[in-house]
């Protein structure tokens, strides 16, 4: 019997053989903590007793949530942080660098085979990297910035085969938004889903990177995608690896095997209040929107904000709605602005703001009002996650996003 | 400028029961509760569980912070706790007095950092069938607990996270552990 790729990154940790459902203490190749998961794991690993973390270079910290501090208490959050970085020498990207799943990725701080946890759920983004990548609380950060190791429970893994050319206008966000429908919100729970088949090889690292981004809003341990040549490509100039090959055998034992075609797929919207309620956006098209974000960890990478331009093309932002903005990281930011797409975006009406995880996370700026509606490429619309629980929260795709921007409504990005 | 938690251990929970010794009642809640909706992401900046327990649940049920009592019970549907790794949400639960909460099924990052902080998770298939304001007793050992009189079954912790529960929760077990004893070795 062959293994699946998440064994066999834990087997080669291990130095032995490891199968799905074993209980093992693996070391980490690096942690991420930010602003809001960061002082508690901060103060539970001293309350571990640490006095120096296992390895500097393998913490990577930076503020993203809260940025620039949008109150005393996070100011205050992030001068402890940055205390702890300069005792222990850590290398603080503070809130100049963007959302840190971006951050992590682009600069190169896991790679292949990497076992990597981060204080935040949608650490499962960096399985788009073929590494084992998961999100953890603060307690059990603070015991890896003491140990350096986590226990882990070796999860199974659902293997999601996708296969046809998408449609114009339609892309990786709508084919996981139609993922998570199928599968649910706790259909892959304690599972990793690994991403494969031709539709998967011929997608970029962004399009990877937001479908594995989403894989906890099926509960999911992990997402991931086995290092190609796309991956090896992206790899270049960020971090010094030997390209080997790391990919679950045929014969592997999955718990479940998925499906998915995507050539006639319609662009999909999740509508409120749960991640697994996708539907094609015919079905909601003609919604009222009050606010748009488009950016977050899972679709503000240059990609997708080229997607957004794309189909906004020469017209303004609609009257009656407020479009945010939000490139995942300064390179992204860059990128946008040397292609001439942020100066667009200002003349169209839109608010370019600098990165961070903007509306997303429901606590910084960009709420929303009781009866409010948002249509968002992030990645949740739990009741109350953008602001009043009495707010409503739709998530699409850039396209879809854009071209709703235009008209003020829900509309199908292939229509405009 | 960090407030000091209080230390609770899940240990003393299993042991005290505080469900069995005091009048506790049942906060039911539904499937698929966010841990958005236990702490709202606006007061993340809090770290105190006593401050986080006065935002508990608001919004999503405002009656909650203001008449939770030591000793109650939050009980859920399916894939309670899922969504946001935020550990404020079961700091939250202990600021409030609740030790333990009941579930048909628990999201992963939830369930790791309630056992880690010192909230039990309890899996209980029949849980949509606890009423709210019920009366609840546990009997963790014997495996079951009696919700207004009606005797239900409920699973053992697994086992790797028993140890973390003898110890009073991560924090102390880290604390004996000089090194982690990792598969390398």
């Amino acid at each position: 019997m062959g293994t699946t790729i998440v064994e066999k990154i834990f087997s080669r940790k291990c130095g032995k053989d490891i199968r799905a459902g074993e209980v093992v203490m693996a070391p980490i190749d690096g942690a991420m903590i930010h602003d809001i998961t960061g002082p508690l794991a901060i103060q539970k690993f001293y309350e571990m007793g640490g006095t120096k973390v296992f390895d500097p270079r393998r913490v990577i910290m930076l503020f993203d949530h809260q940025i620039p501090a949008d109150s005393i208490n996070a100011a205050n959050n992030h001068v402890y942080m940055r205390a702890f970085a300069k005792e222990q020498e850590i290398h603080n990207y503070d809130i100049k660098e963007g959302v840190c799943h971006q951050v992590v990725l682009e600069k190169g701080r896991t790679g292949p085979g990497e076992i990597i946890v981060g204080a935040d759920s949608h650490t499962c983004m960096y399985g788009a990297a073929g590494a084992f990548a998961t999100g953890i609380g603060s307690t059990d950060m603070g015991f890896v910035l003491k140990f350096g190791a986590l226990y882990f429970k070796v999860p199974e893994t659902i293997r999601a085969e996708v296969s046809g050319k998408f449609q114009k206008r339609v892309g990786p966000k709508d084919l996981i938004l139609a993922i998570a429908a199928d599968i649910g919100a706790d259909g892959a729970t304690y599972q990793a889903i690994e991403f494969c088949g031709k539709t998967i090889g011929k997608m970029d690292m962004a399009g990877r990177m937001t479908c594995c981004n989403m894989a906890i809003e099926m509960g999911a341990k992990a997402g991931i995608v086995a290092p190609d040549k796309v991956t090896w490509e992206y790899m270049k100039g960020r971090r010094k690896m030997k390209p080997f090959v790391l990919e679950s055998d045929e014969d592997a034992s999955f718990v479940q095997k998925k499906t998915y075609n995507v050539s006639n797929m319609e662009p999909q919207v999740a509508v409120p209040h749960n991640v697994d309620t996708g539907v094609p956006v015919s079905k909601v098209a003609g919604t009222h929107i009050d606010q748009i974000f488009i950016g977050s960890c899972t679709n503000g990478r240059f990609e997708d904000l080229k997607e957004a331009a794309d189909v906004l093309g020469k017209r303004e932002v609609n009257p009656n709605v407020r479009v945010l903005i939000i490139p995942a990281s300064r390179d992204e930011y860059l990128k946008t602005l040397k292609a001439g797409l942020i100066e667009k975006f200002v003349k169209a009406g839109a608010l370019v703001e600098a990165p961070c995880c903007g509306p997303c996370m429901g606590g910084s700026f960009g709420l929303l009002a009781p009866g409010e509606v948002s249509l968002s490429t992030s990645n949740r619309n739990f009741k109350g996650r953008q602001g009043s629980t009495d707010a409503k929260v739709y998530l699409c795709s850039p396209a879809t996003a854009a071209a709703s921007a235009i008209t003020g409504e829900i509309t199908d990005p292939r229509e405009v | 400028m960090m407030a000091k938690q209080k230390s609770v251990s899940v240990r003393k929970v299993v042991r005290n029961n505080p469900a069995a010794t005091k009048n506790a009642r049942v906060w039911k809640f539904g499937d698929n509760i966010d841990t958005d909706a236990i702490i709202p992401g606006r007061f993340l900046t809090i770290n105190n569980p006593d401050e986080l327990a006065t935002h508990c649940f608001e919004g999503t049920r405002d009656e909650f912070a203001k008449k939770v009592n030591e000793g109650d019970i939050v009980v859920g549907g399916r894939n309670f706790g899922c969504g946001s790794s935020r550990e404020h949400a079961p700091l939250a639960f202990i600021g409030a007095g609740v030790r333990i909460v009941i579930a048909q099924s628990f999201a992963r990052i939830f369930f790791r950092n309630s056992i880690n902080v010192g909230v039990l998770p309890v899996v209980c298939k029949d849980a949509d069938r606890i009423a709210d304001g019920a009366k609840i007793t546990l009997n963790i050992r014997a495996g079951y607990l009696e919700a207004d009189g009606d005797r239900f079954a409920i699973e053992p912790v697994p086992e790797f996270m028993q140890g973390i529960i003898d110890a009073g929760g991560l924090v102390e077990y880290a604390k004996k552990l000089k090194e982690a004893p990792t598969c390398t070795r």
